[in-house]
């Protein structure tokens, strides 16, 4: 711990491991696919109980280096060594997981298997000795024993025997660190752990990185929000076009000084967004709503509504914030059509919408930026163009519904142009796309059948830095500028700043709301908690 | 002086901190042709296959490379190429439909048994040939209208409820006619099997016209499109305002009225409809079979008409040979299986990881 962790590679590429004692080492690892460097010699080391964080943009190359850590591809050059030893061979899971475990954004969770089975996937404890059993023949009281045992040794606190599909996420991850603690893994890599986690259970999770590294266990802690980074990460790493730019510890650095690190000197999108409130500002006042919402009930699985009521004026950006549990894409998702309400009706510019028909609400003019962009938000081995105009086919095809490729991609071209959209071409598959860019097509979708109201949900989730300031400083310009009504749904805080109003749900219903940008950020978190301001009058006001 | 600026006045916006990558304004031609050159090589995936099947054929027998045998693998194939359609569209939504089968003997079988006489097994209606078709076409699209109602707005798992509706259909075909066959069909009802154009089979124009019209509905129609799209990712499609539910009945209801096309056509080429048209011969593995080796994905979204068409011609080749070398009809099944196994394997080779299936 007293050696510096990280040795940067950016500036002197051919210095030698600089922390002989170093539990993960990697050196100039390069890689490639097909003309895109992914990497470009890094190097990289961490030490028994270090937490160290590693940031950087959507496409930096922060995958790649997931993939190589993980075992799952070789670098093309560079070496991986474990404890001053070479790596394992690609492919030989197993070994490798006894140094190193990666919890993937993506759960790896089996649903339908107990907590037991799914914490000793791919290694279950055996019978062996003299009761003569086969070595193949699964051990179920040893497996529930030492899943108690690791739960019960780390603080973990959940039964062996539960089905999987009956956990909250936390519990899911719970239970995926414990799987990379049954391998005796020494590094645990957490890649975006806090994505789907409410403010509580990041807490938690927090509590159990620094057990981990208290216990000299090494955390590679991998994330786009950068206060995690600097609350739990002793040092912290940047990747950049495939290259490790900065490394330092945390206390050392400013927030900006790893955001200019990230984007490489250039924060003009920062600027962006922070005038794009101040052009809605300036607008001809806000005219009639677009959206009357009256009365919603649901008892959606993703959070149920007890009677939301909320309207949103043209040119207006209102913003719903809640705890996971509160409603808040529940409301977003009955809006757009997706989901249909209990009870209750929405209103667009005076007109009922039919509930829970997506294809008729956004016919009257809702656009919909979907929560989970895999699931909802794009075709992955369509072309960037035909997901971008695949709302507004009506209006692309000529006589008897024939549509030519070349229009759909010269209809795309505006759209993905606006949003900096980086693609090889309008007919890349969207599955190609780095996460950023995927978003970005999900974004150009809904803005290309110019919907008179937008609703977006969790629109900037697991989107680096200035993609997220892009995206929202564009939702922000077309109610500035195209008349039309924001909704913002969002248990992200930060994504919030856009917004010239707050609604905050607590349990399926408006708790209070906030009127006068810029929001304050702690009240904020009280109200999601459901207390108003006991510590600012202010709140209390707005609440009226 | 301007040769070596960026195409298009937007470069600046692709200059951006992403940095590195490719401009969007710059690549667009080399992915454009990257990506054709993948696709047109994936649609030609079988040509090796059948050129080697062609020498093969023409070393097998003198009568193989001759025009009229040609014609006659066409219209063999072209029965089952109209269901292969179908069965494409369907599969292309990301759904099954083992029931184009029994549809494929059931609507000729309806439609016959209202034309003939009660002496031949008939009903008595002596129905007009040309209301005939009419009442095939509908048989056709209430079987499929029945499968997509259960399926899509039942929400009832499709390989069970087609598999179902396969048995009943075939009950009814044999029900009706108490497992009589029907022959002497009119002229008329048979001519789209049965008539020539020259030495051109009338059912291998049309075969050929359904597979071009249906390949450029596919590719160049909004509702084409559409389908991928359904196929690709419903949720997705239906986020971006596709009527996901109408689009799939729809293709359940096309892919049975294009079964009872193929059934037709059988009926005229054999100048009868037999109980055992359909399911009694098991055709439904061969319509599979010709999909799935012209790379239909059976995952759904996947997949075009070039290729299917060249499953159904493959699978044509392959019986014809098999015919001309006079293979006894012990060891015929065996040897078609192992050669559609082998054509799957080799499809997948020259196919690359698209058509892969999951690890």
């Amino acid at each position: 711990m007293t050696s510096s962790a990280v040795s940067s590679g950016a500036g002197s590429p051919n210095t030698g491991p600089s922390s002989a004692g170093a539990l993960v080492e990697v050196t100039g690892v390069e890689k490639r696919f097909g003309t895109t460097r992914a990497l470009r010699g890094v190097d990289l080391s961490i030490d028994a109980g270090q937490c160290l964080g590693l940031v950087g943009r959507n496409g930096a190359g922060k995958s790649t280096l997931v993939s190589i850590l993980s075992g799952l591809s070789e670098p093309d050059t560079g070496t991986v060594r474990f404890g001053g030893a070479p790596a394992p061979r690609v492919g030989d899971i197993g070994r490798w997981r006894e140094w190193i475990a990666t919890v993937f954004q993506h759960s790896m969770i089996v649903p339908h298997l107990s907590v037991a089975e799914n914490v000793f996937l791919g290694a279950l404890p055996s019978m062996l000795g003299p009761s003569g059993a086969g070595p193949s023949v699964v051990s179920w009281r040893a497996m529930r024993r030492r899943t108690r045992d690791i739960m019960g040794e780390w603080g973990l606190d959940i039964a062996p025997e539960t089905p999987c599909r009956e956990l909250s996420v936390e519990q899911l991850q719970v239970v995926e660190i414990a799987r990379a603690l049954a391998r005796g893994a020494r590094c645990v890599l957490l890649d975006e752990p806090t994505a789907a986690l409410e403010r509580q259970a990041i807490r938690r999770l927090f509590d159990r990185v620094r057990q981990l590294t208290a216990a000299g266990v090494a955390v590679l802690y991998i994330s786009h929000h950068l206060e995690e980074v600097f609350e739990i990460g002793q040092d912290v790493a940047v990747l950049r076009d495939g290259e490790l730019v900065l490394a330092a510890p945390t206390a050392r650095l400013s927030k900006d000084d790893l955001v200019a690190a990230m984007v490489g000197g250039i924060a003009a999108p920062a600027a962006e967004a922070r005038a794009a409130p101040a052009a809605a500002a300036n607008a001809p006042a806000p005219g009639e709503a677009v959206l009357a919402v009256d009365g919603l009930t649901s008892d959606s699985a993703r959070g149920r509504l007890a009677g939301v009521s909320l309207r949103v004026r043209a040119g207006e950006v209102v913003g719903v914030t809640g705890l996971l549990s509160a409603g808040v894409a529940t409301i977003g998702r009955v809006i757009a059509g997706v989901e249909a309400p209990d009870g209750g009706e929405v209103r667009l510019r005076g007109r009922r919408v039919p509930p829970g028909q997506r294809a008729a609400a956004q016919r009257a003019g809702i656009g919909y930026i979907p929560e989970d962009r895999r699931a909802e938000g794009f075709v992955a081995h369509l072309g960037v163009a035909e997901n971008t105009t695949m709302a507004i086919t009506r209006e692309l095809s000529g006589r008897f519904g024939v549509l030519a490729p070349r229009r759909r991609a010269v209809a795309a071209a505006p759209f993905t142009a606006r949003l900096s959209l980086v693609s090889s071409g309008p007919g890349q598959p969207v599955a190609e796309l780095s996460g950023g860019n995927q978003q970005k097509v999900t974004v150009a979708r809904t803005l290309a059948h110019r919907p008179s109201l937008i609703v977006a949900i969790t629109p900037t989730r697991g989107v680096d830095v200035a993609s997220k300031e892009l995206l929202l400083s564009s939702l922000a310009s077309v109610a500035a500028a195209g008349g039309a009504g924001v909704l913002l749904c969002s248990d992200e805080l930060s994504d919030l700043v856009i917004c010239d109003r707050v609604l905050v749900l607590v349990r399926g219903e408006v708790f209070t709301e906030f009127s006068n940008p810029p929001f304050d950020r702690d009240a904020l978190i009280l109200a999601t908690e459901g207390i108003t301001g006991m510590t600012d009058e202010a709140v209390r006001e707005e609440g009226e | 002086m301007i040769s070596n600026q960026a195409p298009q006045g937007q470069a600046p916006a692709a200059v951006r901190p992403d940095g590195g990558v490719a401009p969007p304004g710059g690549g667009s031609i080399g992915a454009r042709l990257r990506g054709m050159n993948v696709s047109v090589l994936r649609e030609v995936a079988l040509l090796p296959v059948l050129v080697l099947l062609i020498v093969v054929g023409t070393l097998v027998s003198p009568a193989f490379f001759t025009v009229s045998n040609f014609a006659g693998i066409g219209q063999q194939s072209s029965a089952l190429g109209v269901v292969v359609v179908g069965e494409s569209l369907i599969l292309l939504i990301g759904g099954m439909d083992l029931s184009l089968e029994s549809t494929f003997g059931l609507a000729p079988m309806v439609a016959a048994w209202l034309l003939v006489p009660v002496a031949a097994y008939g009903s008595g209606t002596n129905l007009n040939p040309y209301l005939g078709i009419l009442v095939l076409l509908a048989v056709g699209a209430v079987v499929g209208l029945i499968n997509g109602l259960l399926i899509v707005k039942g929400r009832l798992n499709g390989f069970i409820v087609t598999l179902g509706m396969t048995i009943v259909l075939a009950g009814l075909q044999n029900g009706i006619v108490k497992a009589q066959s029907l022959f002497n069909l009119p002229s008329a009802f048979g001519y789209l099997g049965a008539a020539s154009i020259g030495e051109l089979p009338v059912s291998l124009i049309v075969a050929v016209v359904i597979f071009i019209l249906t390949g450029l509905f596919l590719r160049y129609h909004r509702v084409g499109r559409d389908i991928y799209a359904v196929g690709g990712n419903p949720a997705a499609a239906r986020a971006a305002g596709i009527k996901v539910e109408r689009v799939k009945i729809g293709v359940y209801v096309v892919g049975s009225v294009l079964a009872a096309i193929g059934g037709l056509m059988e009926a005229g080429r054999v100048s009868a409809v037999t109980g055992q048209q359909g399911y009694g011969e098991g055709i439904i593995f061969s319509v599979f079979a010709a999909a799935v080796i012209g790379g239909v994905s059976l995952k759904g979204g996947r997949g075009n008409m070039v290729g299917a068409a060249s499953g159904v011609i493959l699978l044509g080749i392959v019986s014809d040979i098999l015919d001309l070398a006079q293979v006894s009809n012990y060891w015929i099944e065996a040897i078609d299986g192992a050669v559609i196994l082998f054509a799957l394997f080799l499809a997948r080779v020259v196919g690359g990881e698209s058509t892969a299936e999951e690890r």
